[in-house]
């Protein structure tokens, strides 16, 4: 599976230098403001950026939005149709399917941030590491890459997840110890033509340390590829993880969480379909918003539209 | 090309070793001591005598490369040991229930093509019309929905509503359509898109514009000349794609209880049959790589560009 093979590690070097040249051209500062101004004349972006903020709005006000309390068991009003008091209806325990909603948007935001910051935190390093170094260190890193990529994506974060125990927080980990692996190629290439530049060597001439290179010249040359791949993802990333907890591995009863409220609700489909629909909907929606600014924000950064996972 | 195939080999050993660790070591996350396990799936009293008997007896006490060492030769001869749950081999639970998630696989796969290909075409000859639009947003909405979701608003509304569609299990015809659909629906929107592109930009290509000149009929110059060359880069993709069908069927499996190996390992995860957990991982793993280097493989035959320059 590995370099031999993939198609995508030439396309994505090819992307980074793109986007490096553009960099030089217009010094990061610059860059960032025509990236601004490009994206603000794209409408679906800026509809995706919309969603989102009010997603992440909801998400952080959940308890002033939510019109009931969304733990509240009332056996005596499960499965109620929408109505005035509880305006998508209520689950199968009583519960107001409206503000288990908003609460759910906490869960399903948090555990997708939580899982991007793990990936960061060791793509960032490990594709530094690799393409700074080179050599050997390099080629035992790569492979490292290459037996986790001969592993199905999902197949792997479901045994992982799987062995770890229910939980959402082993979710997240499991997601992130498989997602990380593209990033770290995406970083390493944009490294390896990043210290090829005339600023490394005159860096390096200057007498600046190895790891002063690297904090202060590479990596924030790697931050838009990062920035633009992380934007993409993160759909991927929430619907991968609400899969998992769909099948029962993520949040636990009593948590409201979209993937676990709909694998709760999918029992009741023919007395209250709305219990599977509206999570359901929730969770295609934040993904759409995504996906839009990430499109926006790869056409603004990179119009041949080249970098992908 | 027989030295790239040589080289192809080759390189699977390391990355089949360095998979089989990863494999192996994974079962050492699991929260707990199998020995307990074991004792417990058996209905056996815990005392700390029995546990450590047992710990003994299935060599856990010794170090890890030896467990490994162990387990490796064990799989070499296709011993991924017994399922705690059925006591029957792990190879023999998996082998059993393999066609049915190869027929998936391909139905899902077959959906793909039946839709990508003729939706990437017509966006591409009809570009920026009212068709290609349909399509951009088809694949935005493909890469956003949940296949899970999909599949139960699939069965909601064939199965529940319309009662078309059987809603659960394996038998006919009719029984593998929604599963597929759900499967396949995601990737024909991304092949869609591919296809889209590939044709475009084998249509701007000279060859084009010679067998035009010629005066070629259209269907002729799309069919033999565009369409050939437009078709290499979604063949790159199918080996990726496939890992994600893999994947994406222990979901698909589970919503309609489709007797595959995905639902069968999903069900082993809730019961903590971790044998049939690490087995499942290695075989997918395996399938995966060995479909990789089909796709490979029969890249390289399509495309004389790509055997020249390895064969070197």
């Amino acid at each position: 599976m590995g370099q031999s093979k993939s198609p995508g590690a030439g396309v994505v070097g090819y992307h980074a230098v793109g986007i490096l040249k553009k960099q030089s051209e217009t010094g990061t500062h610059g860059l960032w403001t025509a990236v601004l101004g490009r994206l603000l004349q794209d409408k679906l972006a800026l509809l995706g950026l919309g969603i989102i903020l009010v997603m992440v709005t909801a998400a952080v006000f959940a308890p002033y939005f939510a019109p009931n309390d969304p733990f509240k068991v009332d056996l005596m009003q499960r499965l109620l149709p929408p109505q005035a008091q509880y305006p998508l209806g209520t689950d199968h325990l009583g519960r107001c399917l409206l503000s288990r909603l908003f609460y759910g948007s906490r869960s399903s935001l948090t555990t997708a941030a939580l899982a991007l910051t793990a990936i960061m935190l060791i793509s960032i390093p490990f594709g530094t590491l690799a393409g700074y170094c080179g050599g050997q260190v390099d080629n035992i890193l790569m492979r490292i890459v290459d037996v986790l990529l001969a592993f199905p994506g999902l197949v792997l974060a479901l045994v992982i997840a799987g062995i770890l125990g229910p939980g959402l927080l082993n979710v997240m980990l499991a997601v992130a110890a498989v997602r990380w692996v593209g990033y770290a190629r995406v970083i390493r290439v944009t490294v390896l033509s990043v210290k090829e530049k005339e600023f490394v060597s005159a860096a390096r001439a200057c007498g600046t340390s190895g790891l002063g290179i690297i904090i202060r010249h590479i990596l924030p040359n790697v931050l838009s590829p990062v920035i633009i791949l992380a934007t993409l993802d993160i759909g991927r990333l929430i619907i991968a993880i609400s899969s998992l907890s769909f099948l029962g591995l993520g949040a636990q009863p009593p948590v409201p969480e979209w993937g676990a409220m709909l694998n709760d609700g999918r029992s009741y489909m023919q007395v209250a379909p709305q219990l599977m629909i509206y999570p359901g909907l929730a969770i295609m929606t934040v993904a759409l918003a995504f996906n839009l600014l990430g499109d926006g924000l790869r056409d603004a950064l990179d119009p041949r539209g080249t970098v992908r996972l | 090309m027989g030295r790239y195939l040589l080289k192809r080999f080759l390189y699977l050993i390391p990355i089949m070793l360095g998979v089989s660790i990863i494999t192996f070591a994974l079962i050492n996350l699991a929260p707990g001591d199998p020995a307990e396990l074991i004792l417990q799936a058996d209905g056996m009293e815990l005392t700390r005598e029995a546990v450590e008997a047992l710990r003994e007896e299935l060599g856990l006490n010794d170090p890890f490369y030896v467990r490994y060492g162990r387990w490796l030769w064990n799989v070499c001869r296709l011993d991924l040991g017994e399922s705690f749950r059925t006591g029957r081999p792990v190879t023999e639970e998996i082998f059993y229930r393999l066609p049915a998630t190869i027929e998936l696989t391909f139905a899902a796969l077959v959906f793909m093509v039946i839709v990508a290909l003729p939706a990437g075409i017509l966006s591409a000859l009809y570009r920026h019309t009212l068709i290609d639009h349909l399509n951009r947003l088809w694949a935005l909405l493909g890469a956003s929905l949940p296949g899970f979701w999909l599949g139960l608003m699939l069965i909601y509304l064939f199965a529940v509503r319309l009662g078309l569609l059987p809603v659960m299990g394996r038998g006919s015809l009719h029984h593998l359509v929604l599963p597929a659909v759900t499967l396949g629906f995601g990737m024909a929107a991304v092949y869609t898109r591919i296809l889209r592109a590939s044709m475009l930009e084998a249509l701007g290509q000279e060859y084009i514009r010679v067998a035009r000149a010629k005066g070629l009929k259209e269907k002729w110059v799309i069919g033999r000349h565009a369409l050939k060359n437009a078709l290499l880069p979604a063949v790159t993709l199918l080996g990726m794609s496939f890992g994600h069908l893999l994947g994406g069927a222990a979901i698909v499996e589970t919503i309609f209880a489709w007797p595959g190996v995905g639902k069968f390992a999903v069900d082993s995860i809730f019961n903590r049959d971790y044998p049939v957990i690490q087995g499942y991982a290695l075989f997918m793993a395996v399938v995966f790589v060995l479909a990789n280097l089909m796709v490979d493989l029969s890249y390289v035959s399509l495309d004389p560009r790509i055997r020249l320059e390895r064969g070197k």
